[in-house]
This record gives C-alpha cells, sequence and structure tokens, in this order.
C-alpha cells in the first residue's frame, strides 16, 4: 500500500493541498491511503456508492444527509482527492492565525452544516426542513406532535424576520453562543 | 411520698440516654446556621464557603478544648468520615457529573489522575527523604523511607471534597473545572493503593521487601481501580432495572437510588476497592436510566435530598477539620519538615502539571493554555481525605506520625485557605474564561445533537476511529441493549 500510495500522489501535488487546505504531508499521504481505499473502481474518483459502502455511516442517522453534502460543492456525483481533502479540510480545528480566508472558519463550519440541514437545497430552512431532520435524529418515541412543537419552538426562537423560514445569517445567529468552531472540529492523525 | 418521687422523674433530664443523637443534631443545625449567616455576610465575595467552616471549627475546637471536664471530643474520626460524609458528597458529583465534558477529556483526566497523581507521591517522598537523610529536621531526627513514601502517598492527591467547595464558588470555564475535578475524583484509585502499599510495606518493614511485593502493589492498582469500576456498574445497572419496576409504589423510588449507591460504595470498601471510584461509577450509570424511569417528583425529590445530603456532610466535614486540628491528638511541629513538604508540594505539582499539559498539548485538539495551566496547579487543594488518612496511620508502626499529623493540618490549611481565597482574584486576574450558567437553547439542543452524528459520520469517512465514533458506538448499545432492558 504504502508504495503505491506515494507512486501516485505527486510531491507537487501534497504540496498544493497542503497549501490549499493546512494538511500536513502526512495527513496528506494517510488519507490518501484511506481515498484509494474507499476508491472501489480505482479510477481516483469517489462515487457516492463509494461513500455508502462505509458500514457505521449507513447506520448513522444523518448519514443519507452527509453523503449527500460531501457530494454537494461538485455538482457531479464524483469527487477528486482534491475536492475530498477541501470538505474534510473544514473539519479541522481552526486557529487564529488561519486568517479569515481559511477553509475552516467558523463561517464555513456552520455553512456545512446548514447546507445539511436545508434538505431541498433553496438557501432558507423552513419547518418542513426542520421537521425531516428531526426525524432522522430521534426514535420513534416521540409522537408526531410532540416533534411538531420542538420545529416550530426551533423557528420561533431562530427566525427574526419572521418569514417562516431560517436564512443562514439567522442561523449564524441563533448558534452565536455555541462552541461551534471546537464541536465541528477533530483531530487528524498524522 | 410516692407522688412526689414520680412526678420528680417525669422531669427528670436523662441527657447520656440522648446524647449521641442530640450532639449530632445539633452540629448540623450549627453548620446549617452558620452558613445561612455566612450569606447574608459580605464574606462569600472575597472567602470560599469552607474557610469560614473550618474557622468555625477552630472556634468550637478552641472552647472544647479550654473545657477540659467535657466527656466529648470533637474529632474526625476517620471511618465516620469514611462510611457516612464522604459518600454522599461523591454521590452527588457522580449524579450531577457533566458527562458530556467528563467523556470528551477523559484522556487528560487520567493522565492527571493517574501520571500526575504517582509523580506528586514519587517525588515528594523521595525528597522528603532526601531532607531527613541531609539532617535536615529537628535534633536530626531520620524519617525512614517507607514512612516518608506513606506519608508522600497521602498527601499528594488533589482531595475532591476541597476541589468541589472551591470550584463550585468560582465558575471557571468548564474544561478546567473538569480537568481539576475528574483529577480529584479518579485519582482515588491511586491514592488508595499507594497508601495502602507503603502502609504494609512499613508492617513488613524494609529488609524483608521483596520484589514480589512491589509487582503485587503494581498489580493491585488495576484491580483496585478496575474492581471499583466494575461495582459501580453492577449496583448501578441492578439500580436502574428496579426502577422500571417501581411505577407503581412511587414514593420507594428515592430510596433504591440512595441505597444501591451507598451500598456500592459500602461493598467496594469491604472488598477494599475503591470506594469513590464506585459511588461515582454506579451514580453515572444509573442517572440517565433511572430518570426516564421514576417520576419527575421523584427525580425532584433526589435531586435536592442529594444537594442538601452532601452540603451538609461537606459542612460537617470542614467544621470537623477546624475542630480535629486543634485537638488533643499528638502534634509534633517541625519546621524544617513541614516547610519542606509545602515546598515540595507546590513545586512539584507546578512542574508536573507543566510536563504533563506539555505532553498533551501534542494530542488535544483544542490545548490547555498557560493560565489555565496555572490555575490547575493552583487548584491543587488537599483536603478531610489527606486528614483521615494521616489520622488512620499508626503509631506504633509509623513512628513519625505526629510530625505527619501537624504537616498534614498545616498543608491542608494552606491549600484551602490561601489558595482557596487568593484563586477567585487570580481568575479574573488571568482572564480565565467563566462558565456560563443558562439553559441551552432548542436550537442549540438540537444543532448539539446533529453536530455529535455529523462528526461520528466525519470519523467514519476518514476512517480514524475518535471519541465521536466511541461516543456513536455507545449510543447504538445504548438503544439497542440497554434501554430496552432497563427503561
Amino acid at each position: 500500500m504504502g508504495s503505491r500510495t506515494s507512486s501516485l500522489l505527486q510531491q507537487e501535488e501534497i504540496e498544493e493541498i497542503q497549501q490549499e487546505t493546512g494538511f500536513s504531508p502526512k495527513q496528506i499521504v494517510r488519507l490518501y491511503s484511506r481515498f484509494t481505499n474507499l476508491d472501489k473502481s480505482d479510477r481516483g474518483m469517489l462515487r457516492v456508492e463509494d461513500l455508502y459502502r462505509i458500514p457505521e455511516l449507513v447506520i448513522n442517522p444523518l448519514g443519507e444527509r452527509i453523503i449527500q453534502t460531501f457530494f454537494l460543492e461538485c455538482e457531479s456525483d464524483q469527487i477528486n482527492f482534491r475536492q475530498f481533502m477541501k470538505t474534510l479540510g473544514l473539519f479541522r480545528p481552526y486557529k487564529k492565525r488561519y486568517g479569515p480566508e481559511a477553509i475552516n472558519t467558523r463561517e464555513k463550519k456552520l455553512k456545512f452544516a446548514f447546507q445539511m440541514y436545508d434538505v431541498d437545497n433553496d438557501g432558507s430552512i423552513a419547518r418542513d426542513e426542520l421537521l425531516v431532520l428531526l426525524h432522522m435524529m430521534v426514535g420513534s418515541n416521540i409522537t408526531e406532535e410532540q416533534l411538531g412543537a420542538i420545529a416550530d419552538r426551533t423557528l420561533l426562537e431562530a427566525d427574526l424576520d419572521e418569514d417562516g423560514q431560517i436564512s443562514f445569517e439567522e442561523f449564524i445567529k441563533a448558534l452565536e453562543k455555541s462552541d461551534c468552531e471546537q464541536m465541528m472540529s477533530i483531530r487528524f492523525l498524522n | 411520698t410516692e407522688e412526689e418521687i414520680e412526678s420528680y422523674e417525669i422531669l427528670s433530664v436523662n441527657f447520656l440516654e440522648v446524647a449521641s443523637p442530640l450532639v449530632l443534631s445539633i452540629w448540623i443545625l450549627v453548620a446549617a446556621v452558620a452558613k445561612i449567616v455566612f450569606h447574608f455576610s459580605p464574606l462569600p465575595k472575597y472567602v470560599p464557603e469552607s474557610c469560614l467552616l473550618i474557622a468555625i471549627g477552630f472556634i468550637i475546637g478552641a472552647l472544647f478544648l479550654a473545657n477540659t471536664a467535657s466527656p466529648f471530643k470533637p474529632e474526625l474520626q476517620a471511618h465516620i468520615f469514611f462510611l457516612y460524609l464522604l459518600p454522599p458528597i461523591m454521590m452527588e458529583a457522580g449524579y450531577f457529573m457533566p458527562q458530556a465534558a467528563f467523556w470528551n477529556n477523559i484522556g487528560s483526566i487520567l493522565m492527571f489522575a493517574v501520571v500526575g497523581t504517582l509523580i506528586n507521591a514519587f517525588t515528594i517522598g523521595l525528597s522528603l527523604w532526601g531532607v531527613s537523610m541531609g539532617g535536615l529536621l529537628r535534633g536530626n531526627t531520620t524519617i525512614n523511607f517507607l514512612e516518608c513514601m506513606t506519608f508522600s502517598s497521602l498527601i499528594s492527591a488533589v482531595d475532591p471534597v476541597a476541589v468541589l467547595a472551591v470550584f463550585e464558588e468560582i465558575h471557571v470555564n468548564q474544561v478546567l473545572h473538569i480537568l481539576v475535578f475528574g483529577e480529584s475524583l479518579l485519582n482515588d484509585a491511586v491514592t488508595v493503593v499507594l497508601y495502602r502499599v507503603f502502609e504494609s510495606f512499613n508492617e513488613i518493614g524494609g529488609e524483608h521487601l521483596a520484589t514480589q511485593d512491589i509487582i503485587f502493589g503494581f498489580i493491585s492498582f488495576f484491580v483496585v481501580a478496575f474492581g471499583g469500576i466494575l461495582i459501580g456498574l453492577i449496583m448501578g445497572f441492578l439500580t436502574a432495572l428496579i426502577t422500571k419496576y417501581t411505577y407503581k409504589v412511587r414514593v420507594i423510588e428515592p430510596i433504591f437510588v440512595f441505597v444501591m449507591a451507598y451500598l456500592s460504595y459500602i461493598i467496594a470498601e469491604m472488598l477494599t476497592l475503591s470506594s469513590i471510584l464506585a459511588i461515582v461509577t454506579c451514580s453515572m450509570f444509573m442517572k440517565p436510566y433511572v430518570e426516564q424511569n421514576i417520576s419527575t417528583k421523584s427525580h425532584t425529590t433526589i435531586k435536592y435530598f442529594l444537594k442538601m445530603l452532601s452540603s451538609i456532610s461537606e459542612t460537617i466535614i470542614f467544621i470537623f477539620l477546624g475542630t480535629t486540628s486543634l485537638s488533643k491528638e499528638a502534634h509534633q511541629w517541625d519546621t524544617a519538615f513541614v516547610l519542606f513538604t509545602l515546598l515540595f508540594c507546590s513545586v512539584y505539582r507546578a512542574i508536573g502539571v507543566f510536563v504533563q499539559v506539555t505532553i498533551l498539548n501534542r494530542f488535544r485538539l483544542f490545548k490547555i493554555n498557560r493560565r489555565s495551566q496555572f490555575i490547575m496547579t493552583y487548584g491543587g487543594i488537599r483536603g478531610a481525605i489527606a486528614f483521615s488518612l494521616v489520622a488512620l496511620l499508626c503509631s506504633k508502626v509509623i513512628s513519625a506520625k505526629p510530625i505527619f499529623f501537624t504537616t498534614t493540618v498545616v498543608i491542608i490549611m494552606f491549600t484551602v485557605f490561601v489558595q482557596g481565597i487568593t484563586i477567585k482574584p487570580l481568575v479574573n486576574f488571568l482572564h480565565i474564561q467563566k462558565a456560563e450558567k443558562r439553559k441551552p437553547t432548542m436550537n442549540e439542543e438540537i444543532y448539539e445533537r446533529f453536530n455529535s452524528h455529523l462528526m461520528a459520520g466525519v470519523e467514519d469517512i476518514v476512517g480514524h476511529h475518535g471519541h465521536h465514533w466511541i461516543k456513536e458506538k455507545w449510543e447504538e448499545v445504548n438503544h439497542k441493549f440497554l434501554e430496552k432492558l432497563l427503561v
């Protein structure tokens, strides 16, 4: 595996990805081997089906949404390694020295979350989209009315301009006090 | 006449018959009134409650000391402390544990609790032995190595009761709080083992020690720690299971919760396992299931009763600390020993925290900064556990007990008074982030749940299983099996 990985991944490509995402070369090599592992068709592209083959992700209540959002940016149903890394780079812990242009700022992390909430992809979250999300997350022991009440309260709290929907600005505002930078970060192994 | 005698007897004062419950009730009354008075005064801004309680203890102790005829000695007896006063506080600690913060930082907490305590115990012990060998003590007395190690094993651990009492009031951010508090809880197993190992080594005598004994000491650490946790899990499981069937007799619901938790403590104590780990594990495990099984009223009862019990225990402990410090128990002041212990306790804690934080920061997603590190060093408050352990030492085996006793009192007073009083201004001075007390909004709650699934999903894609993955797995097991069984 090791030799194959290094032969396929050019040094300049590593550097470019490093520039773009902030991952260390070791992390990039490691994630590349993961990428090739997932890439069953061996064409250097990851397809939706490849992600559906990860058993844990399939039983994750939000698994489907996660996969859909992963492929949202590239408009086709496959992503190359660079796009894959760019999306993962979002989940690196943000540091001030990265500056506001970095790919993993608080706002960009929240944008990803927002896109997952926003099922119909129209730039705002409506009541039925909240319901879809709640349905995925809670078990069957909560009634439809209760879920409705939760969705209503959520909307009431966040919807500042009272148009019945949560815009991205309202979404950021509602989570102002949450520690999103920390919560939406994971540690990548070297 | 006969009638007169009878009326005389009706009026007789039968003090001795009610002596213990009467004295006990008055104790609790005094303690509770002292708390009320304290909170009406302007003192809470400057002084932690524990300091005031110890001060009251000093006064009461002085009164008893002056009255030599008194049949009562207001002293903290080790068995009363360990069997009755400590369990409620530890149960409360486990029951109200901020579990998310605890599990997120479990690695760091374990490092501080195990490695940190060991570092402290050995460096302090060795240094004190050096001081004693160097002839720095009064009259050139020497304290042998094993005695020094016994002492350092009881003085090196951070005390959960004292830490709770001080940190509850300063409201530092949750991560800092859970690091110090978690350390103080989980270091129990280390303290118990070290103390017991060195105490028995003393009895065996240094010259008869075999390598085998040391290996057994090492093994016993795992037995004590995991044994305690196992008992906690079993009792917690049983409690959850029992409360599933109490819906016809709601009034007894709190009883099960309290008795089972207490039993976990006592059984662990009986088997000489870590009783603190047992009761903390038990209450942490049972909580989510019990909450779903019992009525809201029962749950409120449990919450209030637990808060009340633990606050009373804590109060009594601190007053007792004051009275016992002034007791007639053999004190022996040795300036050099006291000062060196104080120095070593502070310096080695600072060094230990520094080294550990430096190592931990390489692995932590979010680093512990230098200022937080200082507060962690400073939060190393000693308390009643060290006190009770030193009182339990057998003076026949350990001839230096009076010196140890006095020194322990000084260390406790220093850490509780000096560090306890100055930690709040320091937290403000260093601009340590404070905890905010508010309920999460609906949006935040949903986002939080959403996020934990999302991060578990990202970990799946990355193929590296971090704590989000573990959490997701646990929730899956919990949902599939435990909840079906216990709720």
